[in-house]
């Protein structure tokens, strides 16, 4: 018997882990994109938490979709990462200031 | 399933997912962090499987540990990164971190805390029987009702898959051997085989 705020709970401290990860791990290009992708999972706990839930499989052709977009974010991702690091030699973000704004 | 099973797994997973994700946060080398994201990720695609979303599950485990997290791997490897980014702002964005971590949590627990969505509230739904595909009821669903968005999610993988190649590909380079798709096509069967004339040669007699 386990209740759905249980999931959502989970959920919900995945996601502040991530949060809190993004904020002390600024300088780590890499990190920042798997603190995203660490959100990314506890949204998707979330969906499919509600949809068994609620009997209503919505919530998982959701997720499916969620899966599809970030699987292309990752790729294009670190593609251009790799193009960052044979161009300046370097993932900290604090040496890419080269577009002053 | 027995309660008290259920119950141990559903907390054995979300232990190991959470810890996981505490890793990923915490530790200082990338190929560590990548490799707890991997813990992370095959732990809730068991809490999934507890959901009764088991392609969902699968899928986790398929596309995201093997190719999503072999990717990054193969990334944070191949880059070399001989000095790590420093650490100087861990200590001073430490306090500020755990501030939003404790704000986040405590304000969804707030929110979605059992006296909200408890058991009073959303019962357990029963569960499906030995013959229940769920491969089946989504397929039904993407199928009919979001053909549309399906087949967007392809194209969109196509572009992904060119932005890919065509941002790391640096060109090709003098003295590689390579196919030339265009010198192939544009090949005549005269390029390839020449016909001599000759003179037959007359019958040996044994």
């Amino acid at each position: 018997m386990i209740p759905l705020s249980d999931y959502l709970i989970v959920g919900a401290i995945l996601f502040g882990l991530s949060l809190a990860g993004i904020i002390i791990n600024r300088k780590n290009v890499i990190i920042l994109l798997m603190c995203i992708e660490l959100m990314l999972l506890a949204v998707n706990t979330n969906f499919i938490a509600f949809s068994h839930y609620l009997g209503d499989n919505l919530g998982e052709i959701f997720v499916f979709f969620i899966l599809t977009v970030a699987a292309a974010e990752a790729a294009i991702g670190l593609a251009i990462l790799m193009v960052l690091y044979r161009n300046r030699q370097t993932i900290n973000v604090e040496d890419l200031d080269s577009l002053k704004g | 399933m027995d309660l008290l099973v259920e119950q141990i797994i559903f907390f054995a997973f979300a232990g190991m997912t959470v810890l996981a994700g505490a890793v990923v946060v915490a530790v200082r080398n990338p190929v560590h962090s990548v490799l707890a994201l991997v813990v992370a990720f095959v732990a809730s695609a068991g809490l999934w499987l507890l959901l009764e979303a088991e392609f969902l599950a699968l899928v986790l485990i398929f596309v995201y540990v093997g190719a999503v997290m072999t990717l990054f791997l193969f990334v944070v490897m191949m880059l070399n990164i001989r000095e790590l980014p420093s650490r100087e702002g861990f200590v001073r964005f430490l306090p500020l971190a755990l501030f939003a971590l404790a704000a986040i949590v405590a304000m969804m627990v707030f929110v979605i805390g059992p006296q909200h969505f408890g058991l009073a509230q959303y019962a357990i739904p029963a569960h499906h029987g030995a013959d229940y595909s769920n491969i089946r009821e989504l397929g039904l669903v993407l199928y009919t009702h979001d053909v549309y968005p399906f087949e967007l999610a392809a194209v969109l993988l196509l572009i992904a898959i060119i932005a890919a190649i065509s941002l790391s590909f640096r060109g090709r380079r003098v003295g590689t051997r390579s196919q030339v798709p265009s010198a192939q096509i544009a090949v005549k069967s005269a390029d390839r085989i020449r016909i001599i004339k000759m003179a037959s040669e007359p019958k040996v007699k044994r």
